[in-house]
């Protein structure tokens, strides 16, 4: 164990791409944790996904020695967070198991939308924060103009921000030593009763399930009886450990310490993320006030092109939840896709990380279904019900009101841009709260309906913005809307996983948008395809899809036989893979694409 | 082993019976190499003919081995470009046929030519060593088409060889790619006109083919081949080369091919109708019934490799496999519904009788894209263009 006065403990927070898991490479190096040649970039993002988007989906703890220039070893736990926001609730639950934050601001771009939710969040968890402004080889940097940003927008103290680059190394001895000096260490009596936060939890095929814990008081040893407080349960304690970033055991964690344990702990679902582990015997009966849960807010259909893969699917999607408790499933069947699972996700990104994972890792075709948020229908008779598919909805006869969840967004754009943002937030329904300027940027603030953002908002933003507004949002509650069902029909058949919710005012515009990205994504047919939106019985916008008029080889000699032979097959397969919906085949991306708004 | 197969045996003799028997040469080399054409082409300075010949007669003379006995109703010298064998080449390589196998009376001989002035002069020649029929690669009747077919001739080098062939041989076909680079359907309509009034006896019309692997498939997958005809354009000008063509006493036999009374290519047929034919050459390929199995071969592509191979081992194939009773049906079906007539019920075995693939027909049937009669099962006028997305539905399970 560490002397509490020597350690410290702190995230690292920025907006995505600001260069968090750079600067946690250098510090890394920097205190020779990992030898110069097993480094690589981003060192921390080890999964796949994260490697080949290049983003952080998981936050990692990391313990470094650093010997500081007033000559004294200390252990510092960093914390290397996610920038999407998506994934801010691996953020928010990070912060509670550390004293400060390294608020990491790229000296090119400056504030934007999840640098002010991360700071809120720091100053909401009591965090010391130190202001590092990085990438300052680029040319583009202007420390001067991003530190008074900082100071107006946010409102803290930049005059002593570090100056860094975590690509070349400078500024970053100035960190360490910022760290040390500004960071405060955490308290913690080593003498009472265990009480330690459990922070993350995930499985490990070799060690089943690997608890993170934050020790807050007493001790923490191998072969410790520890018990649950949120449930009781009892586990034993068969090993404990540090990650530097690499497992490495150690005897006992003290107050201030951050570290694992394992219990021979079978599913991450006997774990509750925010939870107070105390030892079985003589323990704390005084509970941390815990993490509120993440709740998955973007449902849709995940069902397996080739129907015999199903329980293949199965497998993968609960090998997949074993290690995200934030994702959700149940079995859903569907007259034209068969059985699949209806899943929850904290956010689109998240729904394409899991797709991705297990069509790459698993090696299953998906076909994903128009994503939905989660209505309150509220019946006549009373009674409400959470509707998570809108392929589920009640009669209309039945229906009282229905209410859709809201958000609160905020944007930061370039002066030029806001007219099209304003544009974009009323197009979606949004009521302006505030509008702020922060020299040439803008901060604007919307209350808008999450059905409309879930979806293509963020790439819309980016787009009329050229990639230069940032957006974050909260969930702020249900309100009711006069929302209607829209139904599809293809060649005069309703296809269920193209149903959804829309405003009624709205409904056709966006009725015509799908049909005519729908002729577009269906393939010609040998005859003619209506394709039709409709709302109850009534019909608000139609295309139709001309008939196929030529497929056919021009020249076949003999040698050809076999050569055709191999392209039927390629047709064939290419067929397979297509969902019929009566007599029409519709392609798997035409569920998600269809949805896709121009405008 | 024989005896497990019998009916399937006596099937496929009928088969070569019926469907006739050819012999297909594959001349590999060209003057030069078309940006559109994914053909088995080669250019080379250094083409010994007279190895080349021992090399065909040898594989000729191992063929014969194999299907003694046997009437030979067609041959046809493909390429590659053909017209740049010898005559020589071409008269040593008829005789060696005609020592291997009875000639039918009515033999078929064709000979695939360029339209230039050096090809034209070698006609007669080629005619006395024994071919009767010519195809030749006009290609289009006009000459900045020509140029962006990468092609050597003028549509005056063309016509001129073309007058040349008409008066050596009986039987001239000539070959028009069309739905080319911004053509358009009034352009075609005029150059298909004057292709009819000059037409001998046949004439094939293909629309260009955009092939991977090619000059052409190259540019267009980096979207530099612009102006080409989308779909309808190219139904629009498929359906008016049907029309006129029937107009003029061409009416096509075929996808892309047109016989003015009844003068069809014999060797094409053959393919179509799922006969036997023997491929030699590089590149080259068969389906041969041997010992009552069906058997389809084919050679190396290369050139020197086949030429090599032949010399040292004395066979020239790549691969040589029985093509079982359902792929059977399957080539039956892809190659016999290509052309007017259609293909024989009987002649599908087992899998005329699959439930799921009859109903299949019924479903394209009622699209009215199939029709059934005479025992035939064929394609009607609206379901030739559409040919390919008709097999697939009819052979999906
Ligand atoms: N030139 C320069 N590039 C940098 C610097 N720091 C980071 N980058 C680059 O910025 C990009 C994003 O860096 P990351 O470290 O992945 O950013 P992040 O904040 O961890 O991103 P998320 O985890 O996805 O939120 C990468 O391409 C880095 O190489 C820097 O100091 N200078
Ligand atoms: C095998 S080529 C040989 C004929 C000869 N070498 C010539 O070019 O004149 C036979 C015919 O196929 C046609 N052809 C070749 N490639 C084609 C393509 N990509 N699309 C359409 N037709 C093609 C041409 O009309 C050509 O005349
Ligand atoms: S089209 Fe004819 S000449 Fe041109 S490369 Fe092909 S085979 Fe040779
Ligand atoms: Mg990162």
């Amino acid at each position: 164990m560490t002397d509490l006065a020597k350690i410290r403990n702190f995230s690292i927070v920025a907006h995505i791409d600001h260069g968090k898991s750079t600067l946690a490479d250098r510090l890394i190096q920097e205190t020779g944790t990992v030898q110069d040649r097993d480094m690589k970039e981003q060192l921390l993002d080890a999964m796949d996904i994260e490697r080949e988007r290049g983003i952080t989906i998981k936050a990692n703890t990391v313990r470094i020695d650093y010997t500081a220039d007033d000559g004294q070893a200390y252990v510092l736990n960093l914390i290397d967070t996610p920038g999407h926001v998506d994934f801010a609730y691996e953020v928010s639950r990070s912060m509670r198991a550390v004293e400060g934050s390294l608020l990491v601001v790229d000296s090119t771009q400056g504030v934007e939308a999840q640098t002010l939710a991360n700071v809120y969040q720091a100053i909401d968890a009591d965090h010391e924060i130190v202001p590092v402004l990085n990438k300052i080889d680029l040319p583009a940097s202007d420390c001067d103009r991003v530190a008074e940003q900082i100071e107006d927008v946010i409102g803290i103290d930049a005059t002593d921000a570090i100056q860094v680059s975590a690509k070349t190394g400078v500024g970053i001895h100035e960190t360490l030593e910022a760290i040390v000096t500004k960071l405060p260490s955490p308290s913690g009596d080593p003498d009472a009763p265990l009480k330690a936060m459990l922070v993350d939890s995930w499985y490990d095929a070799y060690l089943g399930v690997i608890v993170l814990v934050r020790i807050i008081d007493g001790h923490l040893k191998k072969g410790d009886k520890i018990k649950m407080l949120s449930n009781g349960s009892v586990h034993h304690v068969d090993r404990i450990g540090v990650f530097r970033p690499a497992m490495e055991t150690i005897d006992t964690l003290g107050p201030g310490e951050i570290g694992f344990l394992t219990a021979s702990i079978k599913q991450v679902r006997d774990t509750r993320v925010g939870d107070t582990i105390t030892h079985e015997k003589h323990g704390t009966t005084d509970a941390l006030p815990g993490f509120k849960p993440s709740q998955p807010v973007v449902f849709c259909g995940l069902f397996p092109v080739d129907n015999a893969q199903f329980e293949d699917l199965r497998d993968a999607i609960e090998k997949l939840a074993l290690n995200d408790a934030s994702f959700s499933f149940e079995m859903e069947t569907s007259a034209a896709l068969g059985f699949g699972f209806r899943c929850g996700f904290l956010g689109l990104l998240h729904l394409e990380v899991i797709r991705d994972r297990i069509e790459r890792e698993y090696d299953i075709e998906l076909i994903t279904t128009a994503p939905s948020v989660i209505y309150h229908v509220y019946l006549r008779d009373g009674e409400m019900i959470e509707l998570h598919n809108p392929a589920d909805m009640p009669d209309l006869s039945l229906v009282d009101r229905i209410e859709e969840p809201r958000i609160k967004a905020t944007i930061l754009v370039p002066d030029d841009y806001l007219g099209d943002v304003l544009k974009l937030c009323q197009d979606r329904r949004g009521i302006q709260q505030d509008l702020t300027y922060a020299g040439t940027r803008a901060m604007v603030v919307y209350d808008l309906p999450l059905n409309e953002v879930v979806f293509d908002f963020y790439d819309r933003l980016k787009s009329v913005t050229k990639g230069y507004a940032s957006f974050d949002y909260q969930m702020i509650g249900y309100r009711q809307d006069f929302l209607v069902k829209m139904q599809v029909l293809v060649n005069e058949e309703p296809v269920d996983a193209l149903s959804t919710m829309v405003h009624r005012d709205r409904a056709e515009m966006r009725g015509r948008a799908m049909c005519e990205k729908l002729k577009d994504l269906i393939p010609r047919h040998m005859f003619k395809i209506p394709i039709q939106a409709a709302i109850g019985g009534r019909v608000i916008a139609r295309e139709t899809l001309a008939a196929l008029r030529k497929d056919v080889t021009a020249k076949c000699y003999g040698g050809d036989a076999t050569r055709k032979k191999k392209l039927l097959e390629k047709q064939k397969a290419g067929k397979k893979k297509m969902r019929q919906f009566g007599k029409v085949d519709i392609p798997q991306e035409a569920f998600i694409s269809a949805l896709k708004m121009d405008s | 082993m024989r005896s497990q197969n019998s009916s399937q045996a006596v099937l496929a003799i009928e088969d070569w019976q019926n469907a006739g028997f050819g012999l297909y040469l594959h001349w590999p080399f060209c003057q030069a190499k078309c940006p559109y054409c994914d053909f088995n082409s080669h250019v080379s300075d250094h083409v010994d003919q007279r190895r080349w010949l021992s090399a065909f007669r040898s594989e000729i003379a191992r063929y014969g081995a194999l299907t003694g006995g046997r009437v030979l109703s067609t041959i046809f010298f493909g390429g590659g470009t053909p017209s740049l064998m010898h005559p020589d080449t071409v008269a040593g390589i008829l005789e060696a046929a005609q020592e291997t196998w009875t000639w039918a009376n009515d033999i078929e001989i064709s000979l695939e030519a360029n339209p230039t002035s050096i090809e034209a002069a070698k006609f007669d020649a080629f005619r006395d060593a024994g071919v009767n029929r010519v195809s030749m690669g006009m290609q289009a009747l006009n000459d900045a088409d020509l140029k962006r077919l990468g092609r050597l001739h003028s549509v005056d080098d063309g016509k001129r060889a073309f007058e040349i062939a008409r008066n050596s041989f009986d039987r001239v076909s000539f070959d028009l790619i069309y739905a080319r680079q911004d053509q358009t359907l009034a352009d075609w309509e005029i150059e298909l006109r004057e292709a009819l009034s000059m037409a001998v006896d046949h004439l094939s019309l293909y629309q260009l083919t955009i092939e991977s692997g090619t000059a052409f498939g190259a540019r267009y997958d980096r979207g530099l081949l612009r102006g080409l005809p989308d779909e309808d354009a190219s139904a629009d000008m498929y359906e008016l080369t049907q029309a006129l063509c029937a107009d003029h006493g061409f009416p096509s036999y075929e996808v892309s091919n047109h016989a003015k009374n009844g003068a069809i290519s014999k060797h094409n047929m053959i393919y179509w109708t799922y006969g036997d034919y023997v491929g030699i050459g590089p590149g080259a390929h068969g389906r041969v019934t041997v010992e009552g199995q069906k058997m389809a071969t084919t050679t190396p592509l290369m050139p020197s490799k086949w030429l090599n191979q032949v010399e040292k081992t004395g066979a020239g194939d790549a691969e040589v496999e029985t093509v079982s009773a359902e792929d059977q049906a399957v080539e039956m079906l892809m190659m016999g519904l290509r052309v007017n007539q259609g293909v024989d019920l009987i002649r599908l075995g087992d899998l005329g009788k699959k439930e799921n693939f009859l109903n299949n027909i019924n479903n394209l049937e009622e699209m009215n894209l199939l029709e059934r009669g005479s025992g035939h099962l064929r394609v009607t006028p609206k379901g030739r263009p559409l040919l390919n997305a008709v097999l697939r539905d009819l052979l999906v399970d």
